[in-house]
């Protein structure tokens, strides 16, 4: 199936929910509202058009001057169908929570804990958010958001250990 | 080295008397059985597996015996960026080691930080254990590393064993 034939086969199942559909060099990248996330991410999963079975990667980006200023983006690859399709949704800084996907893949548990630990975007459902890379008791913030100080706010020269150990 | 001094015999001139101190016998054991830690935390590691292999052969100076524990362990070598998260582990891998122990920090990263000016790089194992000798590169070569661990076995032969330490010495970071 080509990219063409996938974007169209999804507009006709999801018309009002698909924002935005661009295809470039190669890739098809689809924006849908973050109401119909979850229903996209299903129908791409059970369609047997689609069969998308394999979660890549989860990431997101940060747009800090934009009203939505968070961008989560998903995507998938078919094994069998060999072909690939990446997910976009916007959310906004007040109210920063996607529906998760882990009931779908089990592959998303870890990459929405990373999303949720580097950009503090929380996942509606997961079966265990928690911070993966920052420690648990991690308190300066969310580091990959754009108004984090590169060097952070002085944990890095923190070393709380060195006390108990003399 | 000025390690010890031959006498020879009354008789036929064959080597027959040794003198030396104690102290440097036992500097001289220590310098030749430097025991490093197994521990690698990114590319500088690679160096210094390379740095065991036969073509480089570290063991000619007494430092290829690596250790899987650091109870058994003289010399770390800290090589590579070393994460703040990672902190506190290598800080109790320090703490385990027996005494005398020495610390190798390897590359710029844990050295400096390096380029990683960024708020998870600890800018420097110094920081937070004491540091013998540091060895610039990125990464540094064997013969590099190998120029590092001579000075540290130069620095050793100085050591006095049976003396106390003065106190700033033994302080170490918190001086």
């Amino acid at each position: 199936m080509s990219l063409q034939q996938l974007s169209e086969r999804l507009r006709e199942h999801f018309t009002a929910g698909i924002v935005q559909a661009v295809e470039w060099r190669g890739d098809l990248a689809i924006t849908v509202t973050r109401d119909t996330l979850h229903e996209v991410a299903q129908f791409l999963r059970d369609d047997p058009a689609m069969d998308f079975d394999y979660i890549v990667h989860v990431s997101s980006v940060d747009w800090p001057d934009d009203e939505e200023r968070f961008e989560v983006v998903y995507e998938f690859y078919s094994i069998k169908k060999r072909h690939r399709i990446r997910l976009k949704t916007r959310v906004p800084e007040s109210d920063c929570i996607v529906d998760s996907l882990t009931d779908l893949w089990k592959g998303a548990d870890f990459m929405e804990r990373e999303v949720y630990d580097m950009m503090g975007i929380r996942f509606r459902r997961h079966p265990d958010l928690r911070r993966i890379l920052m420690p648990d008791d991690y308190t300066e913030g969310y580091p990959l958001r754009k108004d984090f100080p590169v060097r952070g706010k002085g944990w890095r020269d923190t070393f709380e250990f060195l006390d108990e150990t003399r | 080295m000025g390690l010890i001094q031959l006498g020879r015999h009354d008789k036929d001139g064959a080597p027959d008397v040794v003198t030396t101190t104690i102290e440097k016998a036992v500097n001289w054991a220590r310098k030749g059985s430097l025991w490093p830690m197994t521990f690698g935390l990114a590319c500088c590691a690679i160096e210094m597996i390379a740095a065991v292999s036969s073509r480089y052969d570290m063991d000619r100076y007494g430092a290829g015996v690596f250790r899987a524990s650091p109870r058994q362990s003289d010399l770390m070598i800290v090589a590579g960026t070393v994460c703040r998260r990672m902190a506190p582990v290598i800080r109790k891998i320090y703490d385990q080691m027996p005494e005398p122990k020495y610390v190798i920090a390897m590359g710029s990263c844990a050295t400096s930080g390096n380029i990683y000016d960024s708020y998870s790089v600890v800018q420097g194992v110094d920081r937070f254990v004491p540091v013998d000798i540091y060895v610039p590169g990125c990464p540094p070569t064997p013969e590099a590393l190998f120029d590092g661990i001579l000075k540290l076995q130069e620095r050793i032969m100085q050591k006095r064993v049976f003396v106390k330490q003065p106190e700033q010495v033994k302080a170490g970071l918190k001086a």
